[in-house]
């Protein structure tokens, strides 16, 4: 009998720790995919972050860090920076990347450092039992804001790759989804493109996955799709936001006088 | 060779370069920011990696990406910066990773003021981050021993696969001294790291991690740290002593730093004015490892001691331990930037000695 289907190299055979419905596995499995049919995995180093993914160094076959909550945009600047030929990315929930990590992940764009940052954004904080992320919907409850994000108190939630897409910096920066096969199909071609385009030495490139967390958001896994896919959709466009081959507004260069100053 | 006349700071940047550290990460803070200045151009020359990170807490996670990825790489910072670095100082001690840190230490708590002090001790020596680690802490009294420290730095990081720190005063970081700069280390020469992450080919993954969600590993690794500590306790302390060859001694001064220095010269005065009066110093320079063994082998020929610190008193607490009670303790500091002179030690010196 001939094999058609099975794990990706790039993963290992360890049953996962995510709760049924999360699309936290099937995010792994792109990622894997997208490592073996680039021919990365011997030369792949990814970064775990603190929340539910923290264990993703069980999961990815090939060499991981664990990074402390929020800084993994700063722990691959070291080694890729150090180490230029290793392809290193990131894989960060919304607490991680767009609270506490705020400032490692927009400087590690503004830097222009040649990492791929996967960007799992469920709208919650997942692994400490459903508080408040900064991506937490209007109106959404969870254990933090008990009566739903109030705007006016909580402000409205971040839509981080628009945000660094504001960054000259060239970058390939898209936005994606996880919640149904055609999404997913999608998600997976830009994820191979951001590898592509870090193995090509080309850019920072990131991708936004928006992701469902049932078991804080207490809904079923397919109410958790329809969920994602009534809130989050429109307020979170999907697509590509940024390429690196777009020419930007040109800066004028630093005024002679400044240059040896 | 021949000697030259540099800067603290930039002798310790000059240092690590020699030592074979090719990366530095690190924020500007007074009074050390002419660490990453001499480096930001002197690590192009040699084939370098500078990046200047957005914070503190950037810099230190940037080294545990550097240190995991097998690089000999070094940060610069000072008082409040080392207190951004705590959290991520934890992780990379857990992860058995070598990196070497410099503090300079300038006057606090708070934002404190930008001049010379030595009131991070205990935060070097006792605490700083969280969890059952400990840093290595190398305290230099001039610039030639900050440089000679600072090479020996990379290889006691490599040695044990912990972090390192070299802790100056911010007279040690501004002050111009000659001093002989050590060769070039061999690249080539530098220690094998098999545990780094290089990318998993043929061979199973390489995983650089602090989480331990089982009770018994997490025990089983703070016991394997713990046993590399005293493997370091029992090896590396280091001290020395001036005015200490006699069988007895009016006062045994203990201080490290350039406070030590300072002292040195206060007790030479001292005795230059009064013949009859003896007077030692104790000069640790492994701050941890503390040199209790020592110091209390010196205290014994004491009748009493005095420490000297420009901080309230933070290494009093090690004295107490090194001499158990068996001596008075008696205790002169300055801080928030002001630092004692030999004037201010003698007379405190001769107060205690009538
Ligand atoms: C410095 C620090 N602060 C807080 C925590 C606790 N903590 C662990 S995971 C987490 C939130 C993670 O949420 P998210 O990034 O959205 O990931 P998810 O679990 O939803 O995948 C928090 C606050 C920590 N481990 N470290
Ligand atoms: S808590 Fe939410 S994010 Fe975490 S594994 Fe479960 S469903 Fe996924």
């Amino acid at each position: 009998m001939k094999k058609i289907f099975g794990y990706p190299n790039s993963l290992t055979v360890n049953p996962t720790h995510y709760c049924p419905g999360c699309t936290h596995g099937t995010i792994h499995r792109l990622v894997a995919e997208s490592l073996d049919e680039l021919g990365l995995r011997e030369r792949a180093v990814g970064i775990a972050p603190v929340g539910c993914s923290v264990l993703a160094y069980n999961y990815f076959n090939c060499d991981m860090f664990e990074a402390s909550h929020g800084r993994a945009p700063a722990v691959a600047t070291g080694a890729k920076r150090c180490r230029p030929d290793l392809i290193v990315f990131t894989y960060q929930g919304d607490g991680d990347l767009a609270s506490i990590g705020m400032a490692e992940i927009v400087h590690a764009a503004n830097r222009g450092e040649k990492i791929t940052v996967i960007f799992v954004n469920n709208a919650i904080y997942g692994m400490t039992g459903g508080q408040m992320a900064p991506t937490t919907m209007p109106g959404q409850v969870t254990t933090t804001c008990p009566a739903g994000r109030n705007p006016s108190h909580e402000g409205y939630p971040i839509r981080v790759v628009e945000l660094l897409s504001t960054l000259r910096t060239p970058a390939f920066i898209a936005r994606a989804a996880a919640h149904t096969p055609l999404h997913v199909i999608e998600a997976k071609r830009v994820i191979r493109e951001a590898f592509r385009l870090q193995a090509e030495d080309v850019c920072f490139s990131m991708v936004e996955v928006l992701s469902t967390c049932p078991t804080n958001w207490g809904l079923t896994p397919s109410e958790a799709n329809k969920w994602l896919q009534e809130n989050m959709v429109p307020y979170y466009p999907l697509g590509v936001l940024k390429r690196p081959d777009v020419d930007e507004t040109p800066i004028p260069e630093v005024a002679a006088s400044l240059k040896g100053a | 060779m021949a000697k030259v006349l540099m800067k603290g700071c930039e002798a310790i940047g000059e240092a690590a370069v020699r030592a074979g550290c090719r990366n530095f990460f690190g924020y500007p803070i007074t009074p050390q920011t002419e660490v990453p200045e001499y480096l930001a151009k002197r690590l192009p020359e040699v084939g370098g990696l500078f990046v200047q990170a957005e914070s503190e807490v950037a810099a230190i996670n940037m080294l545990y990406g550097a240190a995991g990825v097998g690089k000999r790489v070094l940060t610069s910072s000072s008082s409040p910066g080392i207190s951004l670095m705590a959290e991520g100082v934890s992780y990379i001690a857990t992860c058995h990773l070598p990196v070497v840190l410099v503090n300079i230490v300038r006057a606090g708590p708070g934002l404190g003021g930008i001049l010379p002090a030595q009131s991070d001790y205990l935060q070097a020596t006792k605490g700083h981050g969280h969890g059952d680690y400990k840093l290595v802490v190398l305290a230099p009294s001039s610039v030639q021993e900050a440089v000679d420290l600072m090479y020996e730095a990379f290889d006691l990081a490599d040695h044990y696969l912990t972090p390192v720190m070299v802790m100056g005063d911010g007279m040690i970081g501004q002050m111009m001294e000659p001093v002989e700069i050590p060769p070039m280390r061999d690249l080539d020469d530098l220690p094998a790291k098999p545990w780094a992450i290089t990318g998993a080919k043929g061979r199973k993954p390489n995983i650089v991690n602090s989480l331990y969600l089982s009770e018994v590993a997490c025990n089983a690794n703070n016991w394997k740290m713990k046993e590399k500590y005293d493997e370091i306790v029992k090896r590396e302390k280091r001290s020395e002593t001036y005015g200490c060859d006699g069988e007895k001694l009016d006062v045994l001064i203990v201080a490290y730093g350039t406070m030590a220095r300072i002292c040195n010269t206060a007790m030479a005065e001292v005795v230059a004015s009064d013949k009859q009066k003896r007077i030692g110093l104790f000069r640790p320079i492994t701050l941890w490892p503390y040199p209790y063994e020592a110091l209390a082998k010196e205290a014994e020929k004491a009748k009493q001691i005095l420490v000297v610190e420009m901080s309230t008193g933070q290494m009093v607490e090690d004295v107490q331990l090194a001499v158990l009670g068996s001596r008075p303790i008696d205790f002169y500091g300055l801080t928030g930037g002001l630092v004692p002179s030999p004037d201010d030690v003698a007379d405190k010196l001769r107060k205690i000695l009538t």
